[in-house]
């Protein structure tokens, strides 16, 4: 362990997560707030917390924060960032909460080129709820509503929201990284500070796209969980990005660039 | 001065002037002329117009600018207010300020774009999950829809609830002369529950989940505590020639107590002695003012576009009393002669008796 990694973010709360062994969100939720330090943003911040496992968020992040219905984190982070364009909004969004519920919501404000930064934590179920099938839930998986493996051809194909919504005009950055292991944990912390770097410059709608493990609802030891993630999530989510319209030779290019679109995506 | 103006265009004009400077909504007939103003005037005037994809969405986002310290408002119709009736529900956990309103029109399901009452229910009970209430204000004419913007506004700031001006399809949709209220220089609110960034303080959060059910049960007595005081303090009504006795007195809101105020003054052309009792705020109900109007009455008759839902509010302030009802459904208008007909058919009704 490193030295930083043993010392607190001030962004952090002394409140103990009330997650399960071996889940991502504790982790998801200390890069966060590591970047909002480094980028010093706690004091021009307001978090967006979603339903599900981490709608408790708002205990653990020393911020400003709005708790939103289930799945209109989008529309909630919205209307904030309407209201304070020179704050740094972001929501925190489960795959149930944004791939489901919440799908009209995260498409039409990353189509805006809203000005806001999305973490999506992707754990292929219904955490909170007790383990239900989601749209990110893999073919053949078992899951409470999929007893006996999601069968594609009753329940459809999961849903690849990176490269969904890297497909839209809006969006500046979209990756998709993954938590099970140190050297994973560090790229996710970087995709998640250039998230939050693009809308600090103003330049439009950020996402990262966290794979993360749910070893209560999967029924597997925690680092089975870790493996399961590298070998069969990742085969059906490919971590890397999707979409960086802040570098210039991606400026530069024709198709999906922001040039391309004459009016300015609404900020 | 005095203007002519379409009534969802006085609403509009109203909201800008009482310092609204944020509006999210979603089209729909027959409140679509308010949104249209307002995406023509707000950018002019430094506000933010956002159409959203959705009903949903539009309250959400009104719930999101509303907790930064927005005065923000949005507006739909039926089929439109049932979609953000999961968001009102937020608000008022969050006691989020916010203006709603709900132009009415014909249901159940997608029904008719004409006019209808048929919200009453929705609106004077919440509407929503769980247990709470929301301010309705009822206007009768443009004039008063113009004038009951800033009211709602100052409600929903005060009580920080969301607040609901209903209207219906006539309404919206008809010219009246009026005069606008003067300009009102928008509170720059520093309020102490205002999520925008922890500077300098310890950090807020706007929330609605209370998992501890001691809690739950806590944060639900203050908001009862709450509209127990609107209740008390914020009760509106109008009254019309009710001076001595009464024959009939007919209780009706909104566009309704237009037609029953020309019929109370054609029966007393002929001799019959009518009387209108209007509420202007539905919820809270003017049940005592109600009550001390009916008392010097034979008759109470409850006139409204739909099947019969303010008259149960009527039957229980004027408990033990029958109470005549006469509604039209399907987005079609009551008119002065069909109320006056049914004054006298229950006014002739008792002599027979």
């Amino acid at each position: 362990m490193s030295r930083a990694a043993s010392i607190r973010p001030k962004t952090l709360t002394a409140a103990r997560f009330h997650y399960c062994p071996g889940c991502g969100h504790g982790v998801a939720h200390r890069l966060v707030a590591e970047v909002i330090d480094e980028l010093g943003l706690r004091e021009k911040t307001v978090g967006v917390a979603s339903v599900g496992c981490s709608v408790l968020i708002y205990n653990y992040l020393d911020l400003d924060m709005q708790e939103s219905p289930h799945g209109r984190a989008p529309a909630v982070a919205t209307g904030i960032k309407r209201v304070l364009p020179d704050r740094i909004v972001f929501t925190y969004q489960g795959d149930g909460d944004l791939a489901s519920i919440g799908l009209s919501e995260i498409v039409h404000a990353a189509a805006r080129g809203e000005n806001i930064t999305v973490i999506f934590i992707n754990n292929a179920n219904y955490g909170m709820t007790g383990g239900q099938m989601a749209p990110t839930t893999l073919p053949g998986q078992k899951t409470t509503t999929s007893p006996a493996g999601r069968d594609v051809t009753r329940a459809g194909y999961p849903l690849r929201m990176a490269e969904l919504l890297a497909g839209l005009d809006g969006p500046v950055y979209i990756a998709r990284a993954a938590l099970y292991n140190p050297a994973q944990v560090v790229r996710a912390k970087k995709c998640i500070r250039k998230a939050f770097l693009c809308q600090e410059r103003g330049m439009g709608f950020s996402l990262v796209e966290i794979l993360s493990s749910c070893p209560n609802n999967w029924g597997m030891e925690p680092t089975a969980a870790l493996r399961w993630v590298e070998t069969q999530m990742t085969a059906r989510y490919p971590l890397g990005v999707f979409k960086d319209a802040t570098v210039p030779t991606v400026r530069g290019d024709t198709a999906g660039s922001r040039e391309d679109s004459s009016p300015e995506p609404g900020k | 001065m005095r203007v002519m103006m379409k009534g969802n265009e006085a609403l509009a004009e109203a909201a800008l002037r009482a310092g609204c400077r944020y509006y999210f909504g979603y089209p729909i007939t027959p409140q679509t002329e308010l949104m249209e103003y307002m995406a023509r005037r707000l950018p002019e005037i430094g506000g933010t117009f956002l159409q959203a994809e959705s009903e949903v969405a539009a309250v959400n986002m009104v719930y999101g600018a509303a907790g930064a310290g927005a005065r923000v408002m949005t507006s739909s119709s039926g089929p439109g207010i049932s979609l953000k009736q999961e968001g009102i529900s937020f608000l008022a956990s969050a006691e989020l300020p916010c203006v709603i309103v709900n132009v009415m029109r014909g249901g159940p399901g997608l029904g008719t774009i004409q006019p209808s009452q048929g919200d009453y229910f929705q609106a004077t009970r919440g509407g929503g999950h769980g247990d709470y209430r929301v301010p309705v204000l009822a206007p009768s004419s443009v004039q008063e829809t113009a004038d009951l913007v800033f009211e709602s506004f100052d409600l929903a700031e005060q009580y920080r609830t969301p607040v609901l001006l209903l209207t219906d399809g006539v309404l919206g949709q008809m010219m009246e002369p009026l005069r606008l209220p003067e300009v009102r220089t928008p509170r720059t609110s520093r309020a102490p529950w205002i999520t925008d960034g922890c500077k300098g303080r310890q950090r807020r959060i706007v929330k609605t989940l209370y998992l501890d059910p001691r809690a739950l049960e806590a944060h639900n007595l203050h908001l009862q505590a709450k509209y127990a005081q609107l209740a008390r303090e914020e009760v509106r009504s109008e009254v019309y020639g009710i001076d001595g006795g009464m024959d009939v007195l007919i209780v009706a809101f909104g566009i309704c107590a237009r037609a029953a105020r020309t019929a109370v003054d054609n029966l007393r052309e002929k001799g019959l002695r009518a009387g209108l009792f209007r509420p202007v705020t539905l919820w809270p109900f003017p049940g005592a003012a109600l009550e001390a109007a009916a008392l010097a009455a034979r008759h109470v008759l409850t006139v409204e576009l739909n099947a019969g839902q303010m008259v149960e509010d009527v039957r229980l302030a004027l408990s033990g009393r029958e109470i005549a009802f006469h509604g039209r459904m399907g987005g079609i208008m009551i008119t002065a002669s069909e109320i006056e007909a049914e004054v006298q058919r229950i006014s002739e009704g008792s002599e027979a008796a």
